[in-house]
């Protein structure tokens, strides 16, 4: 699965208009009123806007878990990476996108994928390794038409 | 006793080009300049290779082939914003701090701790730092600027140090002075470099055991002061010794900060103009142009906001009209919507070109020789008649922002109406 990745603009602000009282599936309400609050999804779902970047997910190793093709990723190099995270690592010359499982004799690391397709990886001394960043969220488009 | 950290990232660009290209970790790097013609920054394996900064792409196309060096060019859009996460993730450790130019800021730590602690304290925002952006930098720690500088590029230089060297007592003092070559000194030019050798003086230690007096009679204010900095008399202000790579204008603001645009823009007016003097005092056009404005990291009670926006100017200038035309676009651009109580800002210039060397764009549709001619008038006026006698209208009259510097004496010794009185 390979990643493009994005230096993330978090500077900006769109705020939306949050109608407090959620959205109901029935008579519209005279919302203007209580349109109080606003929303900007830079504060929401990134909480360190320094060490936040993007990337765009290739490929389906991460289909089981809802991460597919095209999704965007938001990703926080500043978390410390654990078990059971999803991650952005950096394997032999490549980015990828897997879980990392951590042995109990915390001595083995794997990049798990989540799609049977594809086989786990070992990350053993010789590969050249990091894990460039912790993957916080990843937003997928619903609406495709043109 | 003061404490100073001079946070330095290692080759910049090189540095910002290998986040998104981690496998170059250990391999060489290098930049080019606009339109691919020559070097303006190399990784230090590319440094120990022998690749001198300036040097035209054809001349040494082979040799990096060669050498399996990756070449990119600039991407000035990505080091600028690599920059602000540097910067602002930075600024967040100490409430006073100057940023120096677009990969160095000083940070004052005086009385946030010592000793151990202190170095404790550096040690975490490094990782901070270079975990957070990828960014590796390297910071000196001491009790002047001068010292922080000389301690930053022990820290360089020596692997032990992990990228963060203090000299807080006088044998680390003396050790360091003693092993630092005199030309290595921050402040120290190439001119006064030829007149020390002349004198015989080699290292940083043989410069300060030289008299004071003699000092004062060979060298100029900024030499004594650089003397009395190395024996760890705390005197040089960051903005009296610009980089000569990038200039940066900023200041703090006095009590609460600045909410409104047009403060903002005033003082914003101000800074550029005062880059645009000094580009055309050392004879330099810009290429990039950054514009930051923060507000205080150490008030959890007020909103927090910050903008740090670098933009690349179609044709490098150093004309202030043209300049303070840009910086306003871009500061309206950026501006949030809400109150925000802004403590700081400032410009910064870089990528500099000589005035002479400008390379210019078909669709420039600026009368280059007129604006010149223009600049020169405006600045010969002003000689004359005092800073800013001709200034824009933007830059205000009333210079409410600057009272930042209510506490500052005045100019006794350079400004005519400063002078003391005397009955």
């Amino acid at each position: 699965m390979d990643l493009l990745l994005f230096s993330a603009d978090t500077s900006s602000e769109t705020s939306l208009l949050l109608a407090d009282e959620g959205v109901h599936a029935g008579f519209p309400s005279p919302a203007q009123d209580y349109m109080c609050n606003a929303i900007d999804l830079n504060k929401e779902l990134i909480r360190h806007p320094e060490t936040t970047f993007y990337a765009r997910c290739v490929g389906d190793s991460m289909k089981d878990i809802g991460i597919d093709n095209g999704d965007l990723l938001i990703i926080d190099k500043s978390i410390e990476p654990q078990d059971g995270d999803i991650v952005v690592a950096y394997i032999d010359g490549n980015f990828t996108l897997k879980r990392i499982k951590m042995e109990h004799d915390g001595k083995s690391l794997w990049l798990m994928p989540e799609n049977d397709e594809y086989k786990p990886i070992k990350v053993t001394e010789e590969n050249s390794f990091i894990v460039w960043g912790v993957v916080t969220h990843n937003i997928k488009t619903q609406f495709r038409r043109q | 006793m003061k404490s100073y950290a001079i946070c330095d990232c290692d080759n910049f660009f090189a540095s910002c080009e290998r986040v998104f290209a981690p496998s170059l970790h250990d391999k060489p790097v290098v930049i080019l300049s606009n339109n691919d013609g020559c070097i303006i920054a190399r990784s230090s394996e590319a440094k120990a290779l022998g690749i001198a900064m300036g040097t035209p792409l054809y001349q040494i196309k082979d040799f990096l082939e060669k050498n399996d060096v990756a070449v990119f060019s600039s991407n000035y859009t990505l080091y600028g914003d690599m920059s602000r996460r540097v910067m602002s993730l930075l600024s967040k450790y100490s409430p006073v701090f100057w940023q120096y130019s677009i990969d160095e800021m000083f940070l004052d730590l005086t009385g946030i701790a010592s000793g151990n602690d202190l170095l404790s304290y550096c040690k975490s925002l490094r990782k901070t730092v270079t975990q957070g952006t990828g960014i590796p930098i390297t910071i000196g720690i001491a009790p002047t600027k001068t010292l922080a500088k000389a301690a930053s590029k022990f820290g360089k230089k020596y692997k032990g140090f992990k990228g963060v060297c203090m000299i807080d007592d006088e044998t680390k003092r003396i050790k360091a002075l003693k092993m630092l070559n005199v030309s290595d000194v921050w402040g120290i030019g190439r001119r006064t470099n030829k007149k020390l050798d002349y004198f015989g003086i080699k290292t940083a230690w043989d410069f300060t055991q030289k008299s004071e007096k003699w000092i004062q009679k060979e060298f100029t204010v900024t030499g004594l002061k650089t003397w009395k900095e190395l024996q760890g008399v705390d005197c040089i202000n960051v903005d009296e010794l610009p980089e000569k790579k990038s200039i940066c204008t900023s200041r703090s603001f006095a009590d609460q900060g600045l909410a409104d645009l047009s403060q903002i823009e005033e003082a914003l007016t101000n800074f550029t103009a005062e880059c645009s003097r000094k580009l055309r005092s050392q004879h330099s056009c810009c290429k990039m142009l950054t514009v930051f404005a923060y507000t205080s990291r150490f008030r959890d009670d007020v909103p927090q906001a910050s903008i740090y926006k670098t933009i690349e100017l179609p044709v490098p200038s150093n004309d202030r009209q043209e300049l303070t035309g840009y910086v306003m676009k871009t500061l309206r651009a950026e501006w949030k919507a809400g109150t925000y109580l802004y403590k700081k800002a400032g410009i910064i210039v870089w990528e500099m070109t000589p005035d002479n060397a400008i390379q210019s764009d078909l669709l420039d549709t600026v009368d280059r020789d007129k604006q010149a001619a223009l600049a020169k008038t405006i600045d010969a006026i002003n000689l004359k008649n005092g800073q800013d006698a001709v200034h824009l209208a933007i830059q205000g009259h009333d210079k409410s922002w600057f009272l930042k510097c209510e506490h500052k004496s005045k100019q006794f010794t350079t400004n005519l109406k400063d002078i003391i009185h005397v009955k």
